[in-house]
């Protein structure tokens, strides 16, 4: 079963399996910065949003590049089959992209308060949909739409139940990703009366999503018989744990056990992700191409699984000190009790930060 | 036959050598890349910039050096933020647009894109660490931060390149039957023609790059603001863009040199060779070429064969030797070429011509205009690229990779519809491009005014009475600036 062709194909699910949750709690702080209500009473949440994707989005956002790449190199047909059958959600996706990225930077420097709105609504709005777009991609990839050799309908390939509801999954698992982070941050930094809000927003988040993921089974078996049999039989324990992980985090919310219901958020919505794949397997293409009849030249396989071991050894560890940065007391003003209280003093430094030495 | 049938049967063979999807997706992939080449530019030359301007305020203590990295990297954070998001749109369009391409030669032509890919992740990360790391990491530690992203530049920069020169010199695999086999993808990623196109791309960034930061200062300086500020915010990018300059004719050259043998049809439409001469070939100027002919034109004895096959005997293989389907737009292709090295040339001259008066202890910088046509080098370095650009590519068209696979069986089978996703690009496009020039004025401005930060206001500002906490600026940005002192400021305008 090891066989090279199931190895690329595992490292490029990994890739999905990052980008939903690291993308997703991305584009998931978009949802809540849509909803966090007008400037004066948004701002903590937008504020806090700022601080918590702000170093992180970039990277989180390449994962989607590796996972494109991986699919052209590895499984170059199946890749053009479903651009050619899925092409309007994927336009939708990428706009999201493009405009949810291209104004939080903007909005990061925006000088008046109207610039700040104008691209704080277009960042919020995009972040909901790109993730809603590329949910149906994976309904639509799931639910067999995508004929071998491509040009399937443009409409009917997504617009059905099974792509709708993983859509409507996706933008939930971000949501609720989100929630449970910001959250945690939010209590990190000693902002309590925010984290005390996002908590509330988490529950409710987190439990609607949770009976979306379990409602939406229930077209899945008949719009989707190959991967409804995958789900039911070897993927049942995933989806399982899933379910386990989602009552974990809200428990672990309740009782105020923020650190840990993050954990537990990142293990209910990976399950979910996870679900998925072991549901498909062994297609790419369900019920038309399988990982084995799907895949590139071996030398290209064996060539991409060097570039995956690099990354492994080289992007690892560095990807591990950005997020070990962005939880240090340092980057969060824990040790005064908040950013607030740090407003006009400092944030800690050392002894030895140029700012001391330079006579000041 | 009247000129309605005529007609109709001109639109006919259009369509049948051409799908009406065809063009605006070439319209589109011409947009896409074309605007994102000059964002990746900043992408690969800015950190190596910034490293040098940051490393130059902690060892000699220079404020006034550290308050200009520190601002670069504000500005960089938003250059890179729509550098990422307009190469994504790169990516989906690879598969969008030219699954043909992707579907036959993925595995071809993959291996490079997956080892950017790494590049871009370790790019990303240590962006982050960098732009936020200000004030919360130790000095020389943050300093650090920026020198990956000089290193991820080149291995992101060979890797597309290496695909690109591909293209245009295929190698790495064989045809037999109609079907890809004996695909070798390390052939792809090591492929000679790469190495060249990527010193000449790279240096064209450091140009970009160099020539525009330079180019800010350089009229800050002509509305008056003689200071130390910038002076040093003028040289520092001036000398990347020397170096750049000065070696990047050189370059092109050895790019160029086995153009007659990988691509003869692109090098009688760079030379504007309409035949083969019977000696040396005369490098042309101006002029058109129609009806398989070039006419107007002033003609340099010997140079085109001396600069493109080091040869005084030697002619360029002209456009009669190759069939009208297998050649390119000619006249586009032409002018292209000769606007990229024209440019070259002009700003080779000029960086030798100020370096040269300042040995002989005469400083260009008083003169207006030395600053006037600095100003405009960053706008010239820029349409130098895309020139070269659209010279390689369309220079390659009939084909897609060359001599291999024709763009047209490349295409999707897209509709004429295609041109209102083109439309809908360009208006994006656009509006980025506003906001992005509306965001850095305005953070110029609030510097100049003496703001050393920049919060964004998530809210309207605070009345007293509401206390404390109710609306928040970015700490972290409040946070740094409470410690600078406040000299520097003073001088930093
Ligand atoms: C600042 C930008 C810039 C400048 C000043 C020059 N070039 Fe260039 N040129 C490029 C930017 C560029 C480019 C946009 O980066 C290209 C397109 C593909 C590539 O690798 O580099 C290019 C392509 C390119 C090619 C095409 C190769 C091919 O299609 O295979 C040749 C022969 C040259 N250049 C030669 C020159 C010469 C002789 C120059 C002398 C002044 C010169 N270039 C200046
Ligand atoms: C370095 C990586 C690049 C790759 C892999 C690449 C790839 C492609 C592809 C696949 C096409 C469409 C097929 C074709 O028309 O032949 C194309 C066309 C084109 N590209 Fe590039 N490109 C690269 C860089 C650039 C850049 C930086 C520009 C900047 C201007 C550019 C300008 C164009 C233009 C103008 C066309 C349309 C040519 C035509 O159809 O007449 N390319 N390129
Ligand atoms: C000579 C041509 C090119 C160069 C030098 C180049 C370089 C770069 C650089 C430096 C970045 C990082 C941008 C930033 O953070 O500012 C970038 C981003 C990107 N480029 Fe390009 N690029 C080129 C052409 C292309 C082409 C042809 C493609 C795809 C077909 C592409 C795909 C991407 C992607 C997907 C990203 C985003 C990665 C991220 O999320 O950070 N690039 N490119």
């Amino acid at each position: 079963m090891m066989s090279l062709e199931f190895a690329v194909a595992a490292a490029l699910f990994a890739g999905v399996v990052a980008y939903a949750v690291l993308g997703g709690a991305d584009f998931g702080s978009g949802f809540h910065d849509l909803t966090a209500g007008g400037a004066r009473r948004g701002a903590p949440l937008r504020t806090l949003i700022d601080h918590s994707i702000g170093p992180v989005w970039e990277a989180n956002h390449v994962w989607l590049i590796y996972v494109l790449v991986m699919w052209w190199t590895g499984f170059p047909e199946s890749f053009a089959a479903t651009m050619t059958t899925l092409y309007v959600p994927f336009v939708l996706a990428l706009v999201g992209i493009v405009l949810r990225g291209a104004s939080f930077a903007f909005r990061k420097y925006s000088e008046t308060l109207w610039q700040a709105k104008l691209f704080g609504v277009v960042f919020a709005t995009s972040s909901v949909l790109a993730p809603f777009f590329l949910g149906t991609i994976v309904g639509a990839l799931a639910s067999g739409r995508v004929p071998a050799d491509g040009n399937g309908d443009p409409w009917s390939s997504w617009i059905n139940p099974t792509a709708l509801l993983t859509g409507c999954i996706s933008v939930g698992t971000c949501a609720f990703l989100a929630a449970t982070f910001l959250t945690a941050d939010a209590a990190r930094r000693g902002e309590n009366a925010l984290a005390a809000k996002l908590r509330i927003r988490s529950l409710v988040v987190g439990a609607g999503t949770g009976i979306v993921v379990f409602a939406g089974l229930i077209p899945i078996e008949h719009d989707a018989p190959t991967f409804w049999d995958g789900l039911t039989s070897r993927a049942a324990p995933v989806m399982a744990l899933s379910a386990l992980g989602g009552i974990a985090t809200l428990v672990l919310l309740w009782r105020g056990r923020f650190g840990p219901a993050r954990l537990a958020a990142v293990v209910a919505v990976a399950a979910v992700m996870a679900g998925w794949g072991i549901g498909q397997y062994p297609w790419v293409l369900v019920d038309q191409v399988s990982i084995a009849d799907g895949a590139g030249a071996r030398a290209t396989l064996q060539g991409l699984l060097v570039a995956v071991g690099i990354a492994a050894v080289i992007v690892g560890p560095a990807l591990g000190y950005l997020f070990y940065l962005t939880q240090s007391p340092e980057w969060n003003g824990e040790a005064r009790g908040g950013v607030e209280a740090g407003e006009g003093g400092s944030i800690r430094r050392g002894d030895s930060h140029w700012s001391g030495r330079l006579g000041n | 036959m009247d000129a309605t049938q005529l007609l109709a049967q001109a639109s006919d063979v259009v369509a049948a050598a051409d799908p009406a999807g065809l063009m605006p997706a070439r319209q589109q992939m011409a947009l896409s890349l074309g605007w994102h080449i000059i964002l990746a530019c900043f992408g690969v030359a800015f950190p190596a910039i910034i490293f040098a301007m940051h490393l130059r305020g902690i060892r000699r203590n220079d404020p006034v050096a550290l308050n200009l990295a520190k601002r670069w990297g504000k500005a960089s954070a938003v250059l890179f933020a729509i550098g990422a998001v307009s190469g994504t749109v790169l990516s989906f369009e690879m598969g969008l647009l030219w699954p043909g391409l992707m579907g036959t030669f993925g595995d071809v032509l993959g291996l490079p894109f997956a080892f950017e890919g790494l590049a871009f992740f370790l790019e990303a990360i240590f962006l982050g660490i960098y732009l936020y790391g200000w004030g919360k990491m130790p000095p020389k530690l943050h300093l650090f931060m920026v020198l990956p992203m000089a290193i991820t530049g080149v291995i992101g920069t060979y890797c597309v390149l290496a695909v690109n020169a591909w293209m245009n010199a295929p190698v790495g695999f064989d045809i037999v039957g109609g079907e890809v086999v004996n695909i070798e993808p390390w052939a792809v990623l090591f492929n000679q023609h790469a190495f060249l196109a990527f010193a000449h791309m790279w240096l064209a960034a450091y140009m970009v790059t160099g020539f525009t930061i330079a180019a800010v200062y350089a009229v800050g300086m002509l509305k008056g603001r003689r200071d130390r500020h910038h002076r040093l915010g003028f040289m520092v990018p001036f000398a990347f863009a020397t170096i750049a300059a000065l070696a990047q004719p050189l370059a092109g050259h050895f790019l160029g040199h086995d153009l007659a043998e990988r691509q003869p049809a692109k090098l009688a439409a760079f030379e504007y060779a309409d035949e083969t001469a019977d000696g040396a070939t005369p490098l042309t100027i101006g002029g058109f070429y129609i009806d398989g002919e070039v006419k107007w034109a002033i003609e340099i004895p010997y140079l085109s064969s001396v600069a493109s096959l080091n040869s005084f005997t030697e002619p360029v293989p002209g456009l009669d030797q190759f069939p009208e389907e297998d050649q390119p737009p000619v006249n586009f292709t032409h002018y292209s070429f000769q606007a990229m090295v024209g440019i070259g040339l002009l700003l080779l001259a000029a960086v030798a011509l100020y370096w040269f008066l300042r040995w002989r202890k005469k400083d260009l910088l008083e003169n207006r205009w030395f600053l006037r046509f600095m100003a405009v080098t960053g706008l010239l370095a820029m349409t130098a690229m895309e020139a070269g650009w659209i010279a390689t590519e369309v220079g390659r068209q009939p084909w897609i990779v060359y001599g291999v696979m024709r763009t047209p069986e490349a295409a999707a089978d897209h509709s004429g519809g295609l041109w209102g996703i083109y439309g809908a690009s360009v208006l994006l496009y656009g509006g980025m491009t506003i906001a992005a020039i509306v965001i850095l004025r305005s953070m110029a401005r609030r510097w100049r005014s003496g703001a050393a930060d920049l919060p964004s206001p998530y809210g309207p500002r605070p009345l007293p009475a509401d206390g404390p906490g109710e609306v928040r600026e970015c700490a972290d940005e409040k946070a740094d600036g409470a410690n600078r002192p406040t000299a520097e400021q003073g001088a930093a305008k």
